[in-house]
């Protein structure tokens, strides 16, 4: 017989065992059905019928194609200044992609810091100003999956033009640009702060915005939202990726 | 009698040791016991510090007063802004983008409807009457976030009446956001496709009487700082960038044209038709403190000029585009209660057409669907260049976001402005970077 003031040594205290969640802990895409009526949780739903995107995000896969010559505007115009200032920018260059009228170079990681000072210093292109650089995490959808985006502006022609390097998850390695564009410095420092990029040569590369001991890298895809548990009074509130109302 | 190098000679007396430094070489003598020639001491400023504008924390290595090194250390404002977009959709992201800069909302918000409109391809669907009050709130905010400038800045040099004067005039812009949009800060006014509500008559009054007002309260400013010996001399040659150094810092915005350079997006890469308005750039060659004050003042006399020609050229008309899928989050309405659905549409959806109410669900609790790709949109904010760079997979929510934002690039500055100068002068060129940890640490 069991005590009443006694409490249950059965975990969970006679709530019926659910089978492991699909997709919530590990970020997997809700599009796989669960394997047991139990991960189906209280309604039986198919895919994902969490609107607010806890359990986990259905990601779509898209890798947008190179564009064919001739891209149209000023394109031509940088990328032949760019042939003519940089020889052999055919091997740095991956593809060409010109999308709702902007220009986008795929650029080879270990030429990145090249491409950059030809950008800035070659007369026909005049890339005085590094805008932005920022990161992307395309899981699922590339095998080099962390990308970095750097947004050029031209004073002089009142241009904008973004480059974009691509790393695997595994060596997320790329030569910083801080020696061409130190204002590269801080968001480089971001970057790898959110995403886990390692600039080679940065002179201090450090988290930035998150805490100095953080673990992890939290704008990665697979790093889920909120992440840490809460206590608040003693109390601990799990992270909403582990909370049973989502899974 | 001992001789020591540095020291003077000593002898006994009954009335205690007698120092004899008559005839000494006293370069030598101060030399050797100088104490700020070889001591150096760290100071930790802020992060709760007065007068750093927030959160913001620099550690100085001082020599006396001189400033020989600098750093400075941000994040202690960051709330995962970025990450916590991906998991609403691309509506609701304007809730979050509008809390990054808490001092120019309405510019957040601004470049994220235009990066999202881009991403949508619909950028030629917006009405003229929507973009018309876009400029209107986006100039209006940019005078009430110099406002918040000056006042800071001169209550941090001494100059606390114009921190009182300063907020009252912004207290006044505030009050017309309330009337047109509901809410004085984080207002979410701007939509992706429009703006969420229209301008009321009656704010159109309370602006006419607030452009009759301005310029001579503008002129008690001046009267106030410009002439001042202490305000001269607290900001004339203090914390100088010229050119070069602004664009290898990426610095832009008011800091780049105090140094010289009339780079003002508004005028070189124009956006919402403020190739159509007249005002002008203005500049100043010093490149110090001072020139950003004469800058930021003439900044907001130009916001002036642009704020009256947009309400002279303000037709009725949509302020949203047509597309009913794009446009439905904004079909509010004041209530009694204060701002929501509005009435005949939630009439409608519940009882007339079953179909409405299917996708009003739909629309609420999916949001509509972004074509893939990305783009990057700039706009000028008060601060610099405010860039958005948006991905989109073909969902309902962002794949990414992410924020050039003006005050987290432009504190790399510090430094460069701080170091060899007195640490007054930190203080100095720090507020005249003018930076706003809430965008900073986003």
């Amino acid at each position: 017989m069991v005590e009443p003031n006694k409490p249950s040594e059965d975990p969970g205290g006679g709530v019926p065992a659910q089978a492991p969640p699909v997709g919530a802990t590990s970020g997997a895409p809700a599009e796989y059905p669960p394997a047991s009526p139990a991960g189906r949780g209280m309604f039986g739903i198919h895919g994902s019928g969490d609107t607010s995107g806890f359990g986990g995000l259905v990601r779509r896969r898209v890798q947008p194609a190179g564009t064919p010559q001739p891209y149209g505007g000023y394109f031509d115009d940088v990328y032949d200044a760019l042939t003519v200032a940089y020889p052999g920018i055919e091997d740095a260059i991956e593809k060409v992609v010109v999308d709702r009228g902007e220009l986008t170079l795929h650029i080879k990681p270990e030429r990145i810091v090249d491409v950059c000072r030809t950008m800035r210093d070659s007369e026909g292109l005049r890339f005085e100003l590094c805008s932005s650089v920022s990161g992307v995490d395309y899981l699922g959808a590339d095998e080099r999956r962390l990308h970095v985006v750097y947004q050029l502006t031209s004073m002089t022609y009142r241009r904008w033009v973004r480059l974009e390097v691509a790393v695997d998850a595994d060596h997320p390695r790329v030569p910083s640009v801080t020696q061409v564009y130190p204002t590269a410095d801080w968001q480089e420092r971001e970057t790898y702060d959110f995403f886990g990029v390692v600039f080679e040569g940065h002179p201090n590369l450090t988290r930035i915005l998150m805490p100095d001991d953080w673990e992890g890298f939290p704008q990665r895809k697979d790093y889920p939202l909120g992440g840490v548990p809460v206590e608040y009074k003693g109390a601990e509130i799990p992270p909403p990726d582990k909370r049973r109302s989502y899974q | 009698m001992t001789t020591t190098s540095g020291y003077a000679t000593e002898r006994e007396t009954t009335e205690g040791k007698v120092f004899n430094v008559t005839g000494g070489d006293w370069d030598t003598v101060v030399g050797g016991t100088d104490p700020i020639q070889d001591e150096r001491i760290v100071v930790n400023m802020g992060p709760q510090h007065p007068s750093t504008h927030g959160v913001l924390r620099l550690v100085l290595e001082l020599e006396g007063e001189t400033v020989r090194e600098a750093r400075v250390v941000v994040g202690y404002l960051h709330t995962g802004i970025e990450k916590s977009l991906e998991f609403r959709n691309w509506v609701q992201g304007s809730t979050f983008v509008t809390r990054m800069d808490y001092l120019s909302p309405i510019f957040n918000e601004t470049a994220y409807a235009l990066a999202v409109e881009k991403l949508l391809g619909i950028e030629d669907q917006i009405t003229e009457r929507a973009n018309t009050i876009r400029v209107l709130m986006m100039e209006l905010n940019r005078i009430s976030s110099h406002l918040v400038w000056l006042a800071t800045t001169g209550m941090e040099l001494g100059a606390i009446s114009m921190m009182l004067y300063g907020f009252r005039e912004r207290e006044y812009i505030l009050e017309i956001f309330e009337m047109v949009s509901g809410l004085r800060m984080n207002m979410a006014y701007v939509r992706p496709g429009g703006v969420a509500q229209d301008v009321p008559d009656e704010a159109i009054v309370k602006i006419r009487e607030f452009l009759a007002m301005m310029p001579k309260k503008l002129k008690e400013y001046e009267a106030l700082l410009s002439g001042q010996p202490i305000w001269h001399q607290r900001t004339k040659d203090v914390a100088v960038l010229d050119v070069t150094g602004c664009l290898a810092l990426g610095i832009t915005g008011p800091v780049l044209r105090s140094a010289g350079l009339p780079w003002d997006l508004r005028k070189t890469m124009p956006y919402c038709g403020y190739e159509t308005y007249e005002f002008d750039v203005p500049t100043t060659p010093t490149g110090d403190v001072w020139g950003r004050y004469l800058v930021r003042m003439a900044e907001m006399r130009e916001s002036l000029k642009i704020v009256e020609q947009a309400l002279d050229r303000l037709r009725p008309g949509p302020i949203m585009v047509a597309d009913k899928k794009i446009a439905w989050p904004a079909q509010l309405a004041i209530g009694v209660d204060g701002m929501g659905n509005s009435l005949e549409h939630v009439a409608k959806i519940m009882g007339q057409s079953m179909e409405s109410l299917i996708h009003h669900f739909k629309l609420v609790t999916e949001g509509f669907r972004v074509p893939p790709g990305q783009v990057y949109v700039g706009i000028e904010s008060p601060r610099g260049e405010l860039g958005v760079h948006a991905v989109s997979d073909g969902g309902t929510r962002p794949y990414r976001v992410h924020y050039r934002e003006p005050s987290f690039v432009n504190l790399q500055a510090i430094p460069a402005m701080a170091e060899g100068g007195l640490i007054a002068d930190v203080i100095a060129g720090g507020a005249s970077l003018d930076p706003v940890m809430g965008g900073c640490d986003r």
